[in-house]
């Protein structure tokens, strides 16, 4: 490699890496690197690839449990026993950057890549969630994402054939630069027949498959160096385009090649991808690879060797098969009209080398470049923010209570953080399939149909990050608990968690004060809920220099499993007459809650209560009463509080209810606090006695509210607060009215 | 005066044409594998006043930069003649 | 009887088919795949929901021209029945084998929910057996389900009895409120002049399963059935 270009440490500085990484580097190769070495260092040491300033945290968290078969960090995405044979694969990534510079493109190609890593374990998709975060709605700007992060979400799922089956929708100023696209999906495969991200047998063929490689996703601004030329910036696109259509082909032909026995080890190639397939599939598998770039299918012409090695074109997979079994391999491809190339071949150096056109251009050690081997780690600073000493000030006794409550319950039906996000999931296929049971039974969390057995999968994406922003450790235990609490109500039982970690810069104590206290958090719930962390991806520098950090996001996604699929539990209420029964206890509390931000404007708040034990409790006792079948519906209190739930509840079936408020806290407080740990369920008649002498067999809360009523009215302390079906026009539209039909 | 400008806007070439690209697969199905790179882009037609072809090309340089392309993943072109 | 379901590159409702008609209503189906040029020996063939081909250029514009096409066609034109759902009701528009064509939705969005169909007709193999005062509640998923046809070709499908169905609220009025995508006449399914090829857009088979909590979709597959038995 003579005639390559020695690196300099300015060259690495402009490259994202730190003096004393560039020194390592110069250790580990035991000499100065090239452009195309320092490049591969610079994208796997990357925090995208590495993980080097959340690592120390991450593996604190809680990742042990029975029905793990891989733990978080193993492989693409977590693996879960679901019984019958039967393995659920799921995780959540973000996508939040690229969207929010072309908002369909950037939210469609994340759908894309978190289903590869789904598929590229020999996991079928069968349901798939998103979680996301926008600024001011009256902006046009969050207009404009909205319309197009809904837009790529549903034209790239759609396509694709996978149903949507939940997901969330959250607006607040702090999102205003930075909105939050966080995706997941989840997979079924029998167990013992996936596959790995590895890759070992000297001599076996290295393939690259699907879409040709262009120079998507080369980060112009950090590649902006002495090694460019002005040209070769204008051919770097800034954008990555997704194609749902090969993307679907690429299942089905991976999921045929691995039926046919001949794959060793398979990676989707995702971010930093063929130098991050490469180096983490022969670390895994302790072997190197010998690759010849020039052999890579291209879109562009005349790419450089770093280009090809760092381009994050999509619908791509890199896959090593036994060999002898190239002509299987190949003709799986052909029948699904898609490219596939030897690029080259495992070896026994546990080294990389990259040759183009016969030349040596790169040699590095596998091992060295990964997460866990020599990438580096770092202990980041952190620090309380100052804030928090306000937030924690907070009295409810210094907000005065509204004379007219109905008024504050039509001010949180018309807020589009409470109101039907029907203008979003409407243009998402959430039936495609036929396995969302949830389609005619409205439920708290999706579920799905696992056919042929008796059971079904329960999923949820949650994270109020309000609470977070108001008390990060409280905040984050409370997303878990709140998913646990959704499985739970819709007659799961919560298994694991994925998370997606959206936060600022990891630089700034504070920002990372954030981070520290929501694994934290998260450990907690964790260990509580016995839903250990499968994986998921860390976000940072979700930031802008004029308006500080998004609100600290840890987006938790659950899977929950129903033994019996009979058990779904439904939200509706079912028949006039039924008594409504509130499981947990109402507090005097109103802290971070819809009204308090929105109504009141206040922006200084702790977490609302939340006391992880109750709630835990509080699951058990639903689960009983579940599974005893003493109740019509179940339903969480979550934003909006109770009368929001009480609401959501009765405007299925076109019912009303009757209900008395708690006259030992503030009404305010009662009907749109968000005090946790509380659940609405609705009894008939005849086994309200029933009920109540299970209740009375644990330490569970409950109190009778009232009834469910044949008027569709809702009446509180004998005052109206409006016909359910009114008030539900109102509800169902609010989107519409700020994004136009 | 009146012009009429006849408007191309297309996928920058370095970018994926994921429609282009399915349109070139299908043609062997046609028989006409000879065909290849097809791309596909929009054709816009638009009418303008203004006092000067220079004016009239100013106006459609903005409504093209600003709402008929998506400058980030298109480039476009357009002719102008007098109606 | 023997069904057959088209598998198109980018089709993804064909397991969805495939299930309907092997397990919940008991009945032999193979997929056919679209570079084969054989039918098996299928007495009803169905073109999928899905995106054939990505949906790119048009919807079922560039799977008309699939390999097995060549058959379907012929087997239609012979009079073989041919039902195409969705995408399929699209390859169909393209094919000519049914009148008029889909275009983009009015509100230029996917849309994915139930809806309210009234049937218009008994006078068709899957419609036979079907209620016509009943409003079925089946589901919708597309962008490109607007029904269009010209003048004439709308005169000619109604003055035939060619429509199967219309899209009406859920107490069966056919209303401008309950039409979702700006169909003519909220036209949500058709047949064509012989009445042995049928097109529509909702999705009746992901309203039959008992798994899902809305059978009202049986009743089509119903009608195949008891006509043939």
């Amino acid at each position: 490699m003579e005639h390559l270009e020695l690196t300099t440490v300015e060259t690495a500085k402009d490259l994202g890496l730190l003096p004393e990484e560039f020194e390592k580097i110069k250790e580990i190769l035991g000499r100065t690197p090239n452009f195309n070495e320092l490049s591969i260092f610079a994208v796997m040491w990357s925090e995208h690839c590495s993980y080097k300033n959340s690592i120390v945290w991450l593996k604190t968290l809680p990742k042990e449990g029975a029905r793990m078969l891989a733990k978080a960090g193993e492989e693409n995405a977590g693996l879960v026993d679901i019984g019958d044979g039967l393995a659920c694969c799921f995780k959540i990534e973000s996508h939040n950057h690229p969207s929010a510079l072309e908002p369909y493109q950037g939210a469609a190609t994340g759908v894309g890549g978190i289903n590869r890593d789904i598929f590229t374990m020999g996991a079928r998709p069968v349901a798939q969630l998103n979680s996301l975060r926008f600024g001011d709605i009256n902006l046009d700007r969050t207009k404009w994402l909205v319309k197009g992060v809904v837009k790529g979400i549903g034209d790239y799922g759609n396509a694709f054939g996978i149903p949507t089956v939940g997901g969330e929708v959250f607006f607040d100023e702090s999102f205003n630069v930075n909105p939050l696209v966080n995706a997941m999906s989840a997979g079924i495969v029998k167990v013992g027949e996936t596959v790995s991200a590895t890759s070992y047998g000297v001599g076996n063929p290295v393939y690259i498959v699907g879409s040709a490689t262009g120079k998507d996703g080369i980060h112009g601004a950090a590649f902006a160096s002495k090694d460019i030329t002005e040209d070769s910036v204008n051919d770097l696109p800034s954008v990555q385009v997704g194609d749902p259509f090969q993307e679907k082909l690429l299942l089905e032909a991976t999921l045929e090649v691995i039926q046919s026995g001949a794959v060793v080890g398979m990676q989707d190639m995702g971010a930093a991808g063929i130098i991050c397939s490469n180096s983490e599939m022969s670390a895994k598998g302790e072997h190197g690879m010998r690759i010849d770039l020039d052999k890579v299918p291209t879109r562009q012409e005349n790419m450089k060797p770093w280009e090809i090695l760092l381009s994050e074109s999509q619908e791509r997979m890199l896959i090593v098969v036994e060999k002898g079994k190239e002509a299987i391999v190949e003709a799986i491809f052909d029948k699904w009209d898609l490219n596939c190339a030897i690029i080259g071949e495992v070896t026994d150096t546990k080294r990389l080398h990259y040759y183009m056109h016969g030349t040596l251009v790169a040699d590095v050690p596998a091992e060295d470049l990964v997460l866990g081997g020599g990438a580096p780690v770092y202990h980041r600073e952190y620090r309380e923010p100052a804030y928090m000493a306000e937030h924690n000030a907070f009295k409810i006794e210094d907000i005065k209570q509204p004379e007219n409550l109905k008024e504050v319950a039509d001010h949180l039906i018309s807020h589009p953080n409470i109101a039907s996000k029907r203008w979003v999931y409407n243009q998402y296929d959430s039936m495609v399939g036929t396995l969302n049971m949830t389609t005619n039974r409205p439920s708290d969390a999706g579920v799905v149909d696992v056919r042929g057995t008796d059971k079904a999968l329960a999923l949820t994406v949650d994270c109020n990050s309000r609470y977070v922003y108001a008390n990060p450790e409280e905040g984050c235990a409370i997303a878990v608990a709140e998913a646990a609490r959704n499985i739970v109500c819709a007659g799961g039982e919560p298994v694991a968690i994925t998370n997606c970690l959206n936060f600022g810069n990891p630089y700034i104590p504070e920002v990372y004060w954030q981070f520290v206290s929501a694994i934290k958090g998260m450990s907690k719930a964790c260990t509580k809920f016995e839903t250990p962390v499968t994986g998921g991806n860390v976000s940072f520098y979700n930031q802008s220099s004029d308006e500080g950090p998004v609100f600290p996001t840890p987006t938790i996604g659950m899977l929950g499993v129903l033994d019996n699929k009979k058990t779904l539990t439904t939200i509706d209420f079912k028949n006039a007459g039924d008594a409504i029964y509130l499981i947990g206890e109402s507090q005097n509390d109103i802290a971070a809650s819809q009204y308090l931000a929105s109504y009141h404007k206040v922006d200084k708040y702790p977490a609302p209560y939340f006391n992880l034990d109750k709630e835990y409790d509080m699951h058990q006792a639903i689960k009983g009463l579940i599974k005893e079948e003493l109740v019509a519906s179940v339903h969480d209190v979550a934003d909006g509080g109770l009368f929001i739930a009480l609401f959501e509840s009765a405007m299925h079936n076109g019912l009303g209810f009757e209900i008395e408020s708690d006259d030992t806290i503030r009404k305010d407080a009662f009907l749109f606090g968000e005090a946790q740990g509380r659940v609405v369920v609705s009894v008939k008649p005849e086994q309200q006695e029933a009920f109540v002498e299970f209740m009375s067999t644990n330490e569970v809360e409950f109190s009778l509210l009232g009834t469910v009523t044949e008027s569709n009215e809702m009446i509180i302390d004998e005052e109206s607060f409006g016909k359910v079906p009114a008030v539900k026009q109102v509800y169902d539209n609010v989107l519409h009215g700020y994004l136009g039909e | 005066m009146k012009f009429i400008a006849e408007i191309d806007v297309m996928p920058l070439k370095e970018i994926l044409d994921p429609q282009g690209k399915a349109v070139t697969g299908s043609m062997k199905n046609l028989g006409l594998s000879e065909i290849h790179n097809v791309r596909i882009g929009k054709h816009i037609t638009l009418e303008i006043d203004a006092e000067t072809e220079a004016a009239a090309k100013e106006k459609v340089d903005l409504a093209c930069q600003k709402l008929l392309a998506n400058l980030i993943m298109e480039q476009y072109h357009f002719t102008l003649h007098q109606a | 009887m023997k069904f057959g379901v088209v598998v198109f590159p980018g089709s993804n409702c064909d397991q969805d088919a495939i299930n309907l008609f092997g397990n919940v209503l008991g009945q032999k189906v193979v997929p056919l795949w679209h570079k084969d040029h054989d039918l098996q020996g299928c007495d009803f063939i169905v073109l999928p929901g899905g995106f054939s081909y990505g949906d790119y250029l048009r919807s079922g514009a560039i799977a008309r021209f699939s390999p097995i096409m060549k058959e379907v066609i012929d087997f239609a034109n012979k009079g073989g029945y041919l039902m195409g759902i969705c995408n399929g009701f699209q390859v169909l528009g393209e094919a000519g084998l049914v009148p008029g064509a889909l275009l983009h939705n009015d509100n230029r969005k996917f849309i994915c929910k139930n809806v309210y169909l009234k049937t218009q007709t008994q006078n068709s193999l899957i419609t036979a057996q079907v209620d016509l005062d009943k409003a079925l509640k089946i589901p919708i998923a597309h962008g490109e389900g607007k029904y269009y046809a010209d003048a004439d070709t709308l005169k000619m499908v109604n003055d035939n009895d060619q429509v199967l169905f219309r899209y009406c609220d859920e107490n069966g009025n056919i209303t401008a409120e309950s039409n979702p995508n700006g169909s003519l006449e909220n036209i949500a399914g058709v047949c064509n002049k012989n009445r042995n090829v049928f097109g529509m857009m909702p999705h009746p088979e992901r309203a039959s399963d008992s798994i899902l909590a809305n059978q009202d979709g049986l009743a089509l597959f119903e009608s195949i059935l008891q006509a043939v038995l």
